[in-house]
Parts: C-alpha cells; structure tokens; sequence
C-alpha cells in the first residue's frame, strides 16, 4: 500500500563520483533499524523529564495574565515563606537579556519590567515537590498597569504606542526588508498577463508529544550543567552565558532526546536559563517541567502571513517576473523572527525560473505568544501562495498545472535571481512520479463533481548556509575514538530529536569503516564532551554532520589502512573495509579482524582519533539580506492530493497522497519514508485544522488576546483516524555535495501539501480557498458565493498599505550582476576603477 | 498505615506492575501516572498533557488500555498493570516492540510507550486487526514524527508474528 517505490536510477558518473555508486554500499540505502531503535520501543530513552538527581528540587513559574502591561511591583513575601519554598527569583534577579538572534537579544528569563503576551514570565519558585512551588505562585502579588494590546500584525502597522519593544524599526513593525533582482516593474509591464493574489496563511505551532523540560545542577567540581529538551545546545550554552554572566567553559548543556521538536525546542527558552539561576544560588538540582499550556506559551511555531503576489506570465504560462509583500505577525519577541522575514521570500526562486524578483516583508510585534520555526520555517506560506497562484495561471491560461511547472523548471548547477547556488534538482522526476501514479493526467479536471486532484511542489534548505552568529568556524565537527577491543565511538555536538541523527551518525561511520551502525558507540548533543554541531534546525544534520563524519571516519581508516598495508605488504589503496574486516581488494582471503586492523596501527601510531569538520560553501549573494536562503544544496518535493468535498456541508476528505521526494540518497530509506509521511501528516493537519489562534476577551474583562485552546483537545491535529493512504515515491540521484549524496528529508515534503489541497478543492467543486486552514466553512462560504453567481472565493481581502523601504537592487546573474547590491559602497568602488582603467 | 512527610499525607499502597509487587508509601492524591514514574521508578510511561488527551500515558490495568493520567493510584491498588516496562521478555523485545524499531513505527519516541500497550491491547483481543480497526484502536494515541502509516504496519508486521 504505502510502499516507497525507490527509483534506483544511478547518477551519470560524468557528474558524481564513483563512490556513489550504490551497489559499492553495505549500510548505506539498506533499509534497517534504527541505532536507537530499541532504547525508543524499551521506553528506555532517557527523555528530560525522566531524570532524576539526589537533593533535586522543583520549579514553576508565574506567568502574565496580561498581554501587555507594566510591572508596577512584586511582592513574593508570602512565597519566600511557603511550605516547602527554598528560593524565588524574579526579573530583578536576572537582569541581562538574551535572544537566539544576535540583532534581537530582547528576551529575559524573567520580565522585569513589562509583560508582553499572556503566559509571560514574572517570577519563578523553587520548592521540595511542584505541588509546593505551584501553591506558593499563588501568593505572589504583582501589581500591574495594563497597556494596550496589539492583536494582529494589521493593528501593529496602525499603533505605533505604545512600542512592544523600543528596539522596533519604527512603531510596532519589528524589521521591514527589501530585495530587488532586476526591474521588476518593467517585467510586469512587459509580461502577457499579471496575476495578482492575496493569501493568508494562519499561525500554528509545533505540538511535540513531550513538554518541554529542564534539570540544571551545580556540578561538585563548581561547573554548571543543564539537561533540557533542547534542538540547540550550542545556542543554549551561548545564551545561558551571557544571561547568568558565568564563564561559558565551565558550563555543560546535554541535550536529551527530545520527544519531539520540529523547531519548537531551537531558542534558548527562559524556564532553562531560570533553572540554571536557581540551580547556581542554591547549590542543588533543579527541574521544571512546563505543562501543556504553557507549551502553548512557548510557542516559537508558525508566523500567520498575509502575502500578496503579482507575477508577470507570457501567453505560455512562463514567468517573466515575481513581485512579493509579505506581512509577519512575529508575536512579542525577536526569536528567529529576522530570518523568518527572509525566508517568506528567499526560496521562490529555486523551484521555477524567475528571471526578476522582488521581494518586500514587514514582520510586526503583537501581543500573543512569540512566533519563530516551525518545520519550513517562514518558506511554507509562501509556498502556499506560490503554489495556488500557479494553479490559477494555468487553470485561466488552459495549460495543465503539472505541464505549466515541467516547462520552466530552474536547472542543475544554476544560480538564482537572488544567487542561491542550485546543485543538482530532482523535481522533474518528482512531478512525473506522482502525475504518474495519480492518473493525473486522465484524472484531473476530469473527476466527477466534488471529487477532485491537486498537485503542489516545493523545495527546501539542506541546512542554512549560514550560522545564527557571525563565525567562520565549522558547523559541525565529529569526532572518532578507536581502541584495541574494536570499538569505535563517535561524539557528535548534534540532537537526536526523533529525526534519526545518531542513526545517520552510526551510519555514516560504520560505512567507510566497514561496520556494522549497532556497533558504533555514541555520544552526541553534550556541550562538554561532543565537537560542537549547530543543532537540529534547517535541515541540516544529515549533510553537515554526515560530511563531517564521513571526513572524520575516512581520517581513521586512512591510519588504520597504513598500518595494515605494512604487515600485509600491499598497497593502501587495495584495502577494503567491509564486513568487519580489512582485506586485500585483489586477494580477499589475504586480511583480518577490523579489530586486529586496530590493534595494528595502535601500536604503529599510538592511540588513536581523528576529526572531522563541515564548512558550508562560501554563497555567491554578497548583498545585505542574502544570509538568508543559501544552502549547500536543495531538496525538492511534488505532490498530488486526492480529496472528497461535500457540497452541502463543506466536509473535505482526503482520500489519498502522492508524494515524490529529491532525497539524492536515502542513508536509511525507513527513516527517510518516515520523515516524507511524517511531513505529509503535518502538512494535513496545517492544511486542514491546525491554527494557533487568539480572542480578545470583553472590555469589562481586561480586553486580553488569550489563546483560544491551549490544549491538545481543542487543538486540532490528525489522528489515527485522519491520515489518508500515501504513496511514497524516493527520487535517488546523489547529490555530489550531500554525504553519500544525500539531501535533506525533514521539512521539505510537509511544503507542498496544503496548496495541493487547496488545489484539489478548486478541481472538486470549483472554488478557491486562500487562507489556511482550508475548513468545511470557508468552503461553505465560498460555494455560496459561487451560487450567488459571485467570485468563488474565501480568503484575504487585500493587502495593507506598507510604507516600504527603498528595495537593495541587485542585478540577477544574466543581467551582469555580480551578487552584490547596486549601492554596495565595494562595488561603487569597483565600478569606478573599472571606469577609470 | 500513614506517614506525614513535608506536609503530604502518603499512604501505602500494594502495586502490581508488570508481575512484580510494590508495597510504597505514596501520596494518595497521585494519579497512576504520578505513581508509576515518581514513586515506582518506571519512567517508562509518558505525559503529554496531564488531562486524558494525548496518550502518551497508556498503560494496560487488568488487560484495558486505559489513560494513567486519569485514575488515581488509588484506584490501581491490587489490580494488574502492565507498563512498556513489562512487554518485553527478559531481554527479548516483544514482537510489537521489534516491529516498531524495525519498521520506523518509533521516531522520537515519546508517544511509543502508550502507543505499544495500546496496541498489544489490541492484538490480545483481535490477533489478526484489519487497518481500520488499529485506526480505531489507536485513535486516542497522537503522534506528531510518524504520519501514524508505519505504526499501523508495524502493529499488522507483529500481528503476523505473533500468529500461530
């Protein structure tokens, strides 16, 4: 039923090298159980909140009832003299600000002096048992000065005060950017036809089965440790640091498995850095673990976006231009919400050739919890837009929508309008598999009414080009211990986050070592013992940390293979590494144990290690912005969905997904189909039910924007129940840049599901939804009005008025652009001189 | 019997988890859940959300899949409960255990210890389930890594191990 069909069509060898091969591969491409299989189904993975130390105390944290207010005073008196209460911290305690982004360090582990969304912050109590902690938050008095609340990104364009942070641009609007490549305005006026569309894509967040957790303890030795549900123990060890001004070689953070993240655990959260605090004054562990709605508080998911694209096409359906506004509701904080404004414009380019682009967002600051990454992290809505707009064209143009893509799909080794460097792209096989197996092209426009097919594509980063912090370091580093018993141990500062990054580790490893991944030993997310890796985010682990440790892995065999080729007296080169043995190529009888291999070079070299590193390429897009986008490689995705709408009630079924993925190679194809169904599944749940949505309660009742279902009840998301059959169909064409050729599986196949949906409710029964979710009434809505003989349509109504900065304009490669921006002081300079010589 | 310890009334309790017996002092306001991973050290078992809505926090009580976040350890006392803890035999993985870390039924892995009695739940009342009645069976247990397609092929893989 949901077989992966794997196309096991090699590479050209002109274009990768031989050891890409497949049938050259023990472990690599075999279907296999994972390393961490049976730790998982034992229920024996230790998940934060399963730790325990002796003297261990517990904490809870008292949270705004407000959205917006000024803390006017605090009195924790009656706390302090609890039962059971050994410490309460609040804001004054914790003075220093910190922040995942360098340019928005505007968090603090406790407000100090103003609240900005209910569930913030305002004091913490440590106590012998949670239950004691929870009562003495009762007996906190905060006396507050309610502010006005700012509910959405349209009311933030229009309440300048009062400011949610002084640092914003201007106003309440956080960070506007614009980016030109080429003259946009003249594309459009040059083009056949220009459509433009406005879309919606509402907010929702992550929902990890684990809550996140925190045990901080002061190590006997007077070091700081943290164990925490965290995607980024690095950006934790950074932002734990600065916040508690305590020298950052004497801390530790252990990033436990987490049970679930999906960018929901990559910021440095306040509950860790206020664990740490009370763990430093008080000498002793202490744990917090967040309930379900503070979960919610936490937050960091999807921005709702209201986008607004116009796009240039000739008589054919082929772009000539793309002009895209987009407007961000980022919530109270920074968090990843500067690159997130980037990304609602970054990516458009890389699926299909657009020859000029421009690109303007605003993301403003509200009162509700803060936005930041979700899984495709600020590229999902517009995508969704993208992605409808296409259907329209092709639907008003009379072209097949899957034929309309195939005709101007961008090329391999390419760059973009805005100089994202293009490696190999497998999105033509993609689209053709799953038009293929869908009957596509008998099938759509073509089914009975309320019955209809939709097809979307998409691509995603395998892992950002760039680090959070300006560096020129690696971005992951693995290291390799190898002893006389044969074992070999790889330490990795990477997060297992149910993703399967120690199993790409394991595997990686045992491949150029000839092993098996069950037999590698290893240490990975520990700040203190692990090179450091940047985290789970971006869809980076694979290829950054699979190329570190492939680098790493062949270091040590190099040594071991030196040292066996002495005894054997054959060629280094003629050594094989397989099965756990290193043989003579031309003789394979002529050989022994990888450990008698080991035992060898220990005693010719010593004891032995080695290291590995992955640096991404330095990215062609010099202008100011182009941080954002560049990635060693893309991958890409196209799906078709099959739905059923009724009419009269509006009720969408899906039937039924096909899903082509560009994974360039599949390291362990169970693992890999498990992320593309994994992403089917939360792209059905964002297309069809999932929002994070917010009411204002009565005047008389403090006017507060409260979450409207902080519970995993109200929340809607699939079930068992809900998930449709989905065909899986793996693209293999190694990717030179990727570890044994692999591109990213994570995020990518989640993008184009929810505007196939949208699309295959327009085949079914001819109307467009918009806005996300697409639910029974906006389909309802949108039938009346096409019985009413009016637009078919529920969505936006328009875009607001956004006062925009003057564009950086950057001239596109094929118009003698050089990658940086026209008012680049270096390359002002560079013309000049060229005038002058 | 009872003891005052930091203002908290314990009871003892006599438990019976996985086959082996616990006599523990506990407080009597705990819920199972509470009981099993505080005061019984079987961490196994997981919480989502503490209010009967995720299923992270299954476990079997006399042979039904029922939510431990919800009944009291009071309530458990001198009936049989079996956690993920008890699945497997001895050493050796249980079939619905070797299927899920086979067939990528388990990705993070916190929602698999409910999931896994649920199922085995499942297969001791219907050996041979069709696809939609594990759909139905797992309804209650949310997953948000897997997509839930690989759980129901690895419940359908271990029934036909398990069949005779």
């Amino acid at each position: 039923m949901s077989e992966p069909e794997l196309n096991t069509k090699d590479a050209t060898p002109s274009s990768t090298p031989d050891d890409l091969n497949k049938a050259a591969f023990e472990v690599i491409g075999q279907p296999r159980r994972r390393v961490d299989g049976r730790s998982k189904v034992l229920g024996q993975t230790p998940f934060a909140d399963d730790l325990k130390l002796p003297r261990m105390l517990h904490m809870r944290l008292l949270r705004s009832p407000y959205p917006h207010a000024r803390i006017r005073g605090i009195d924790t008196s009656r706390a302090e003299r609890a039962d059971g209460v050994k410490l309460v911290l609040t804001g004054a305690d914790l003075p220093i600000p910190y922040g995942i982004l360098p340019v928005s360090q505007d968090e603090h582990p406790l407000c100090p002096d103003v609240v900005r969304f209910v569930g913030d912050p305002v004091a913490a109590v440590v106590a012998d048992t949670e239950e004691q902690a929870q009562a003495a938050l009762r007996s906190i008095e905060v006396d507050y000065e309610v502010l006005t609340t700012i509910a959405s990104a349209e009311e933030a364009l229009e309440v300048h005060e009062p400011q949610i942070h002084r640092y914003a641009q201007s106003g309440n609007i956080h960070k506007r950017v614009a980016l030109e490549f080429g003259d946009v305005p003249e594309a459009l006026d040059g083009a056949d036809h220009v459509f433009e569309d406005v879309f919606f894509y509402q907010g929702n967040t992550h929902l990890p089965i684990e809550q996140h957790a925190s045990l901080a303890a002061l190590d006997p030795d007077g070091k700081l440790a943290i164990w925490s549900s965290t995607q980024t123990p690095h950006y934790l060890h950074k932002a734990l640091a600065k916040a508690l001004e305590f020298p950052a070689h004497k801390i530790r953070v252990i990033a436990c498995p987490n049970g679930g993240g999906f960018g929901g655990k990559s910021d440095p959260f306040n509950h860790e850095v206020v664990a740490c605090k009370a763990a430093l004054v008080l000498g002793r562990p202490v744990k917090v673990c967040l309930n379900r709605e503070e979960v919610f508080y936490c937050h960091r998911g999807r921005h709702p976006v209201l986008m607004r694209f116009r796009t240039g096409v000739k008589q054919d359906g082929t772009i000539v231009g793309m002009d895209l506004e987009t407007l961000l509701d980022g919530g109270a904080y920074g968090s990843y919400g500067v690159a997130s404004t980037f990304y609602t414009g970054a990516l458009q380019t890389v699926t299909y050739e657009i020859p000029r682009y421009r690109f303007r967002a605003a993301r403003a600051f509200t009162n509700k919890p803060p936005c930041g990454p979700k899984r495709g992290h600020g590229t999902v809505q517009p995508r969704f837009g993208q992605e409808i707009q296409l259907d329209k064209i092709a639907v008003a143009l009379g072209k097949d929508p899957a034929e309309l893509r195939l005709q101007q799909l961008v090329k391999d080794d390419s760059l973009t309008a805005n100089y994202l460097s293009i490696s190999k792209i497998g999105l033509r096989q993609c689209i053709e598999k799953v038009v293929e197996g869908s009957d596509w092209k008998r099938r759509w426009g073509k089914l009975p009414e309320g019955r209809g097919l939709g097809l979307a594509c998409s691509s995603y980063l395998s892992g950002a080009g760039l680090p959070i912090y300006w560096n020129k370091m690696p971005h992951s580093g693995v290291q390799l211990r190898i002893d006389r018993m044969g074992a070999v141990t790889a330490f990795c500062g990477a997060t297992e986050i149910g993703q399967g990054s120690d199993d790409v580790l394991a595997g990686c490893v045992a491949e150029v070592l000839g092993l098996d991944p069950h037999d590698i030993h290893l240490r990975t997310g520990a700040t203190d013992i692990t090179p450091i890796d940047l985290g789970s985010y971006s869809s980076r682990v694979t290829l950054m940390m699979g190329n570190a440790a492939i680098e790493a892995a062949e270091r040590a065999r190099s040594t071991i293979a030196a040292a066996v080729a002495e005894k054997l007296s054959v060629p280094k080169g003629r050594l094989v590494f397989a099965e756990r043995r290193v043989f003579d190529s031309a003789d394979p009888e002529q050989g022994m144990s990888f450990q008698e291999a080991v035992i060898l070079a220990e005693a010719k070299f010593g004891t032995l290690g080695s290291v590995g590193s992955y640096t991404p390429p330095v990215s062609p897009a010099r202008f100011k912005g182009g941080g954002v986008g560049p990635s060693p490689t893309y991958s890409y995705s196209a799906a078709v969905v099959e739905v059923e709408v009724d009419p009269l009630t509006g009720w969408l079924h899906v039937h039924k997904v096909w899903i082509g993925h560009d994974i360039g190679r599949a390291l362990n194809p169970v693992l890999v189909r498990g992320q593309v169904e994994g992403s089917v599944y939360m792209g059905l749940g964002e297309g069809l039910m999932e929002e994070q949505t917010f009411r204002r309660l009565p005047p008389k009742l403090s006017h507060a924007a409260v979450h409207k279902f902080p519970s995993l009840l109200e929340y809607k998301s699939p079930t068992a129940l809900d998930m449709p059959e989905v065909v899986t169909y793996l693209i293999e064409e190694p990717d030179p840049r990727g570890p044994f050729g692999a591109k990213e599986v994570g995020q990518g196949p989640l993008l184009p599901i929810m505007p196939a949906i949208a699309n295959a409710v327009f085949d079914a029964v001819g109307v467009r939804v918009d806005e996300t979710p697409i639910s029974p009434e906006k389909i309802l809505a949108a039938l009346d009005l096409k019985a009413k003989g009016k637009p078919a349509r529920t969505g936006p109504k328009g875009f607001p008025t956004i006062e925009w900065p003057e564009p950086f304009k950057v001239a596109p490669p094929w118009e003698g652009g050089d990658g940086r921006a026209d008012d680049d002081p270096k390359a002002q300079r560079r013309a000049i001189s060229e005038v002058r010589s | 019997m009872t003891e005052e310890i930091a203002g908290d009334q314990k009871v003892m309790g006599r438990f019976r988890v996985n086959g082996d017996e616990h006599h523990v002092a506990y407080a009597p306001h705990k819920t199972l859940l509470e009981v099993l991973r505080e005061d019984l050290d079987l961490p196994g078992t997981k919480h989502g959300c503490e209010l009967g809505e995720c299923g992270a926090c299954a476990v079997l009580v006399d042979g039904v899949p029922t939510l431990s976040c919800l009944l009291l350890g009071l309530e458990a006392t001198e009936r049989e409960v079996l956690t993920v803890e008890g699945l497997a035999d001895d050493a050796r993985l249980h079939p619905l255990q070797a299927a899920f870390a086979d067939l990528g039924g388990s990705q993070c892995g916190y929602c698999t210890p409910g999931v896994l009695v649920t199922a085995k739940a499942l297969l001791d009342e219907t050996p041979k389930p069709t696809r939609e009645q594990i759909q139905e069976a797992l309804a209650g247990n949310l997953c948000r890594c897997t997509g839930y397609l690989q759980i129901f092929e690895a419940v359908e893989a271990a029934a036909e191990e398990c069949a005779p």
